[in-house]
């Protein structure tokens, strides 16, 4: 019935209800289409969590190689890192954002952007400067797996919300705003039905009492023309009478 | 969402021979006014430093990637386990004497709990 659940606040006229069963069409739309984005970003998401975890067990490996090229360096030339640390200066190993679209989601991918630099030259001159191109190299590979990791982390991050969000609209949609509306357009159905009831119901009342009046009518004439034929005229018949034979009094104004 | 075009800078937080290691591929980048974006922690180092290094480290502009070591990351577990912002990204990575447990990880946690749904 009309009567249960929440339902919008309007006046229930026809143009009301028909706004209302666009909207509720509206709605309908709307929710298959969120339905049909957050499938095809749960696709992108399922596929990516599987790389996440992969690349993660893959940093693993790569990151034990990279130590053990410093490990070798620390034995040929002593400890570097002192020297390293103070002679870093500008990064030559940087990264790049580049976007890429989902389904109307910006998921942005980092690019390794490197300079061909010469830092660290001079480490190393005295011995072990083949091992300390080699745990360059090395670690500059291990970085480049990490960045990969880092965008596929950050695309993780990001669908993860954006697929939060989705579901709530999607939800949203599926249970308040189309039983409300729904509601409405029961409320203002019943409503009008109401009314279609209301309006009948009077039109026969005034048509019952049209007849009765029309029949006590018809009586009290009937009665009268039984009393005397004679009489000059029913008086009911109305005030006829001739106006151009009698005299009118005169009007004063 | 223009603002990760100028983050291009790696930042890490790690013992010296993981800051050293990154710093050789060449990540190392030293500001005019000596803010550096690395920070060596070693057994010395209190909680309050790294702490604060971490939050100087999400908060900047200019850095895409931010590497922790994972038992760095153990030791400010909450500050880490609290992070969610998608940039900087944030990565724990492994250190020499601490051989990388994936179970630790606050993204792989995640990862986990999605499949384990």
């Amino acid at each position: 019935m009309s009567g249960t659940g929440p339902r919008e606040n309007i006046f229930p006229t026809r143009m009301a209800l028909t706004n209302t069963k666009l909207r509720l069409k509206g709605a309908q739309t709307g929710h298959s289409l969120l339905a049909k984005k957050r499938d095809a970003l749960t696709t992108r998401f399922r596929a990516i969590l599987r790389r996440v975890d992969e690349a993660k067990r893959k940093m693993g490996r790569v990151m034990q190689l990279a130590s053990f090229s410093l490990a070798e360096v620390t034995y040929a030339t002593g400890d570097i890192s002192y020297l390293v640390q103070e002679q870093a200066k500008s990064a030559s190993f940087k990264v790049k954002a580049k976007q890429e679209n989902v389904s109307g989601v910006v998921l942005p991918t980092f690019e390794v952007d490197r300079v061909p630099g010469s830092d660290f030259n001079l480490t190393g001159l005295g011995r072990g400067g083949q091992q300390v191109l080699r745990a360059k190299e090395v670690y500059a590979k291990a970085v480049e797996t990490l960045v990969e990791l880092a965008s596929l982390q950050t695309a993780f991050m990001i669908l993860d919300e954006v697929i939060r969000a989705t579901n709530r609209r999607v939800n949203a949609i599926e249970h308040v705003v189309i039983p409300r509306l729904e509601n409405t357009i029961k409320y203002i159905t019943s409503e009008l039905d109401e009314m279609d009831r209301e309006e009948f119901f009077r039109l026969k009342k005034v048509q019952g009492k049209k007849k009765r009046d029309a029949e006590t009518a018809d009586a009290t004439r009937k009665e009268l023309e039984a009393e005397g034929q004679k009489d000059v005229q029913p008086t009911l018949a109305g005030g006829g009478g001739d106006i151009l034979g009698g005299k009118d009094e005169d009007v004063i104004f | 969402m223009a603002a990760h075009q100028d983050r291009n800078l790696l930042a890490v937080i790690g013992d010296e021979d993981s800051v050293t290691g990154l710093l050789l591929a060449g990540i190392g980048n030293v500001s005019q006014n000596q803010t550096k974006n690395f920070l060596v922690v070693d057994s010395k180092t209190q909680i309050p430093t790294i702490e604060a290094a971490f939050e100087e480290f999400t908060s900047r502009k200019d850095v895409a990637i931010l590497l922790i070591n994972q038992h760095v990351a153990e030791k400010i577990r909450p500050m880490v386990d609290k992070y969610q912002a998608p940039f900087p990204a944030l990565l724990e990575i492994p250190s020499k004497d601490h051989p990388y447990d994936p179970s630790k990880d606050s993204v792989l946690k995640r990862v986990q709990k999605l499949f384990g749904e």
